[in-house]
């Protein structure tokens, strides 16, 4: 096909915010819980494991949309050359921490997804709950590295939800650039306390 | 009195041919008041002699109009690309560092073929098409303040500044980079060049087309001109939003 680059870089814009962006906003809330004592986690974690057809869901909300973003994502990212130091701009910088963001985002998620989900899935864990997190985070390292995830993830979304409005022909001048610039900038202060706080709720 | 007469040092990146190895070599030249980097290589190509006192070949440099609006003398001075007309040493911290804009084929010393740059205003269709088996008569008239508006975006000169700039027009990728879009945008607001707007979109939806920009805004931070080519890509990803439901759902219509 003609347009096949075309595309395929809009299904990347588009499933970065939807679904993705979507459930790791909601997986974030429902990690809050966490703040609110552990039956309260546990409580909710069992609600979201237990959902009706909830394989299918992960499947066609979280695995096969996150796969294409993150191996699309890393095509992306490697075919770029940064000159930041060069051309030292706002933009620049930010579109330079989009992709370091998302190739660091590829090997945490990875290692989420098998100390968590996986675990259960071949039975070493019957859920994933409090205590499992607990035992996660009690090592000070895995805190510091669980932290920068949370963290590059809020970032990666909020500047992709920047960019999203570019790429699909929402913001066009300089001034509704900025303004989402603003916007994006609050999404990602509210994401990050909402999962840094969180994270803190384990320990 | 007995102080030392005011000297400009400049290092240049040379190479003899598009495959030979680069080499960087210093000049040192006299002051003068207002010169400008083009003055500068006036100044060494009629005295060829580099800083260690050998004589060497005379730098070459593309240059034509001498007041920014040519775009042939783009170079990259101190890191960043620009014209070099317009480059006053005054304003450049020394030693000044010229380099030739790498993301194009460089023929010798700073000299660079732009070609890409002008195959892609083909590739994208940027003219407009009015001739016809018989005399079509005048066209459609533009509003004077879109007339005015429109002329910012035909200020560019194809220097390249842009794609040098940019952090995805690079060997790994085909992406014609941000002056041939921004002209899209030009020849689409024309009224007449309006008749052909979802050809160039379809152009711009190809191979190495618009959905390449990864929105780094370098190009609308170096852009000589000050072309809002950020605008321009962002607004053309609308009108090609558009055009690709278009396509898919199958619309006959192509042409308001």
């Amino acid at each position: 096909m003609e347009n096949r680059e075309f595309l395929l870089r809009r299904l990347h814009s588009l499933l970065g915010i939807i679904p993705i962006g979507l459930f790791l906003t909601q997986h974030l809330i429902v990690n809050h819980f966490a703040t609110q004592g552990e039956s309260s986690f546990n409580n909710a974690s069992h609600f979201m494991a237990n959902l009706p057809f909830v394989i299918f869901l992960e499947i066609f909300v979280i695995y096969l949309p996150l796969l294409y973003h993150a191996f699309y994502g890393l095509y992306i990212a490697f075919t770029s050359k940064h000159n930041v130091g060069k051309y030292s701009y706002m933009r620049n910088a930010l579109f330079t921490a989009q992709r370091y963001t998302g190739v660091f985002l590829v090997i945490f998620i990875a290692w989420h997804v098998f100390e968590t989900r996986f675990q259960v899935a071949i039975g070493n864990a019957a859920e994933a709950d409090f205590n499992m997190m607990e035992n996660i985070l009690s090592n000070p390292l895995m805190l510091a590295f669980y932290i920068v995830g949370v963290v590059a993830a809020t970032f990666h979304l909020a500047n992709g939800l920047w960019s999203f409005l570019v790429t699909w022909g929402i913001t066009q001048s300089e001034k509704a650039q900025r303004g989402a610039t603003y916007f994006t900038l609050l999404v990602f202060v509210v994401l990050s306390v909402i999962g840094i706080r969180a994270l803190f709720a384990f320990v | 009195m007995g102080e030392a007469a005011k000297t400009v040092i400049f290092e240049i990146e040379r190479r003899n041919s598009t495959n030979e190895e680069s080499y960087m070599e210093k000049f040192e030249l006299p002051y003068r008041a207002n010169m400008n980097v083009i003055s500068a290589l006036m100044e060494i190509r009629r005295n060829p002699v580099n800083m260690e006192g050998k004589k060497t070949t005379p730098v070459t440099w593309d240059m034509n109009c001498l007041e920014e609006v040519c775009g042939a003398c783009s170079m990259v001075i101190n890191g960043k690309a620009r014209q070099s007309c317009t480059a006053l040493v005054d304003q450049l911290e020394q030693p000044i560092r010229l380099q030739p804009m790498k993301t194009f084929p460089v023929v010798r010393d700073l000299v660079v073929d732009r070609s890409r740059m002008f195959d892609s205003l083909k590739k994208v269709k940027a003219w407009i098409p009015i001739d016809g088996t018989h005399d079509l008569g005048e066209g459609p008239r533009m509003p004077e303040r879109k007339r005015q508006w429109a002329y910012e975006l035909s200020k560019c000169m194809t220097c390249g500044v842009c794609l040098e700039a940019c952090p995805n027009v690079n060997d790994k990728s085909d992406f014609i980079g941000p002056a041939p879009l921004s002209q899209v945008r030009l020849m689409n607001a024309h009224p007449t060049g309006a008749m052909n707007k979802d050809a160039r979109l379809n152009a711009i939806m190809g191979e190495g087309g618009l959905a390449s920009c990864g929105n780094s805004q370098n190009c609308v931070e170096s852009c000589p001109k000050g072309i809002p080519l950020t605008t321009s890509i962002a607004a053309l990803n609308r009108d090609t939003t558009v055009q690709m439901f278009r396509n898919f759902f199958g619309s006959d219509r192509m042409v308001d």
